[in-house]
């Protein structure tokens, strides 16, 4: 080998390490695009889940629920107001539903940009979820606006027109539920604390959205309608609790999709949500059966399950931002307090909220909304910072006892709103095509009148 | 002919047909039936609201006999079917104007 030779294999080394350093690159870039696949794979995994979970809520669990609490005549009726808002409000997310409650728009409601879900597809949108499709945020957020409108329902078992309902349920969709949606939700919406929203409200998975909206406008249903014929002098007795049973047992199930899917990832939040889910309900069962026993002499199965339901209603707007044993605290707080609504108030007032839809997710989610208030802190949920990057103080365990006039703000408005809408829509749907059945149709009970079959056909 | 209606306690029932099969009284009507007498009901109470359940389940058997073997029949429905707590039910006997077999017109106490 002469000099020449050796000087130009001198130049070698640093062609070789510019090549590898090219190398090196791609290799960073495909290792960071398989890090993003996989987490987007692990987390949209668990939002199909959960959004399945969700669905099950209302078919079978709150169709379950609420079929065993009406009486014989009436079960398939029940059922079917349940099924049918799977399949309207569906319907209605798709055509405008869903761009009225997370289209930018403005403070209250959404825009028309996702009109017919134009551009929501397998791409992320990154304000609201940046490691699933929009689609499956989209069909997640789906579920909750069918079991919304769902739970209205047990306020006017019994006695509500079928053409009643379909007209009723649409306009609440469009009136009252897609707007609070966007207020709590929707980017730029008014009570956003995470999206720009100027009155930063808590509101994990639903407290004010789902349960004060459908509860309220389940008490003012009640009022509107009136008492079923023959109450309460008359036996209205639940006429299956097995159903009832199996129902909030589904309802308990399903839930872990509804608060831990909030997290909208398959992340340490969904773990903590899904605890603090599962603290609530447990210790709401045993706060409802202990007032009750105390108060009756005897501890029910349908108190048990009824105190569980509300347990579950009132961590909802708590679940993202509450440690355990305030999960608890909260839960056994909301038994006790829906047992008294239940037991005592509505005794009282002689409303006829016939299976008590005001009294479970208008009176937990309040006590919900209000204590998340309370015991909010950013050991559970970092995402509000400050320009430094350091968490914000979220409730008053972490020293901002304001934010409890912040929850109180957002009750307020989701109390008026569902309560001023729903008057205005019954005003309507009596108007169009009157909200009551005939008096003879309700004795004969709703599913031969209204469906023409009936449940148990024993002798078949 | 005479008939004896008796109203039992539901879960006495297999007790009383025994008997009477052991005195040889094998036909007999069983119907279930809510109602009462002395006793008192009970309360249900669902999410507050009470109901004061006060019909409750009972068993009423009904069976036509020969007159002289009615007392024989009554003797041995009490001995079957007391408990001797208030709800252990009630007899009441009818005079019976006639008795026909569908099947071959059998009339009077041939026909029971």
């Amino acid at each position: 080998m002469n000099v020449r030779q050796m000087g130009w294999l001198g130049l070698l080394p640093a062609a070789v390490w510019a090549q590898e350093t090219a190398g090196l690159e791609k290799k960073l870039a495909d290792l960071e695009a398989a890090v993003q696949s996989a987490q987007s794979a692990g987390d949209n995994a668990w939002m199909l889940v959960s959004s399945a979970l969700v669905l099950m809520m209302t078919g079978p669990g709150l169709a379950l629920f609420y079929g065993g609490l009406v009486r014989r005549k009436n079960v398939l009726a029940t059922m079917m107001q349940s099924f049918t808002l799977m399949a309207l409000i569906t319907v209605l997310w798709a055509v405008v539903g869903y761009s009225l409650a997370f289209g930018e728009g403005n403070a209250f409601v959404g825009d028309l940009r996702y009109l017919l879900l134009r551009g929501v597809d397998g791409r992320p949108n990154a304000d609201y979820a940046a490691t699933i499709p929009h689609q499956s945020f989209m069909v997640f957020q789906l579920m909750f606006a069918i079991i919304t409108p769902a739970l209205i329902a047990g306020a006017f078992a019994e006695r509500m027109k079928f053409t009643a309902l379909l007209w009723f349920m649409t306009l609440w969709a469009l009136i009252v539920y897609f707007p609070m949606a966007h207020m709590v939700w929707g980017k730029g919406g008014l009570l956003n604390a995470f999206l720009g929203g100027a009155i930063p409200c808590f509101d994990f998975a639903g407290g004010t959205v789902v349960h004060i909206t459908s509860g309220v406008s389940a008490l003012v249903c009640a009022l509107y309608i009136g008492k079923r014929q023959g109450y309460p002098s008359e036996t209205m007795k639940p006429h299956n609790l097995v159903l009832s049973f199996i129902g909030a047992c589904l309802l308990w199930v399903g839930w872990f999709g509804f608060n831990a899917g909030s997290a909208l990832g398959s992340s340490a939040l969904a773990s903590s949500a899904f605890v603090a889910t599962h603290f609530g309900a447990a210790a709401a069962a045993l706060g409802w059966l202990l007032a009750e026993w105390l108060r009756n002499g005897k501890p029910s199965v349908l108190g048990a399950i009824s105190g569980s339901v509300c347990g579950l209603v009132a961590i909802t707007p708590a679940s993202g931002f509450v440690k355990p044993i305030p999960a608890l605290v909260i839960g056994f707080v909301a038994g006790v307090v829906c047992y008294l609504m239940v037991a005592s108030v509505k005794q009282r007032f002689g409303y006829d909220d016939s299976l008590d839809a005001f009294g479970v997710h208008g009176a937990g989610g309040t006590v919900g909304a209000l204590l998340t208030g309370v015991f909010a802190t950013n050991a559970v949920n970092g995402a509000l910072k400050d320009a430094q990057g350091n968490p914000l103080p979220l409730g008053l365990v972490d020293g901002n006892p304001g934010q409890i006039v912040n929850q109180a703000i957002g009750v307020l408005i989701a109390w008026v709103l569902a309560a001023v809408g729903t008057f205005v829509i019954l005003k309507i749907t009596d108007a169009l095509v009157g909200v009551r059945v005939a008096p003879e149709e309700e004795v004969q009970g709703l599913d031969l009148s209204l469906h023409g079959e009936e449940a148990y056909n024993f002798e078949a | 002919m005479k008939k004896i209606e008796a109203i039992i306690q539901p879960f006495k029932l297999e007790d009383v047909k025994e008997a009477l099969k052991g005195i040889g009284i094998d036909g007999m009507t069983v119907s279930e039936v809510r109602g009462h007498g002395r006793q008192k009901g009970h309360k249900e109470v669902y999410r507050g609201q009470e109901y004061e359940v006060d019909l409750l389940p009972k068993v009423k058997l009904e069976m036509v006999v020969p007159s002289s073997r009615a007392e024989e029949v009554i003797r041995t429905v009490i001995q079957s079917a007391r408990t001797g707590k208030i709800g252990d039910g009630k007899i009441f006997v009818y005079e019976v104007a006639e008795a026909i077999r569908i099947r071959n017109e059998d009339r009077g106490e041939a026909a029971l």
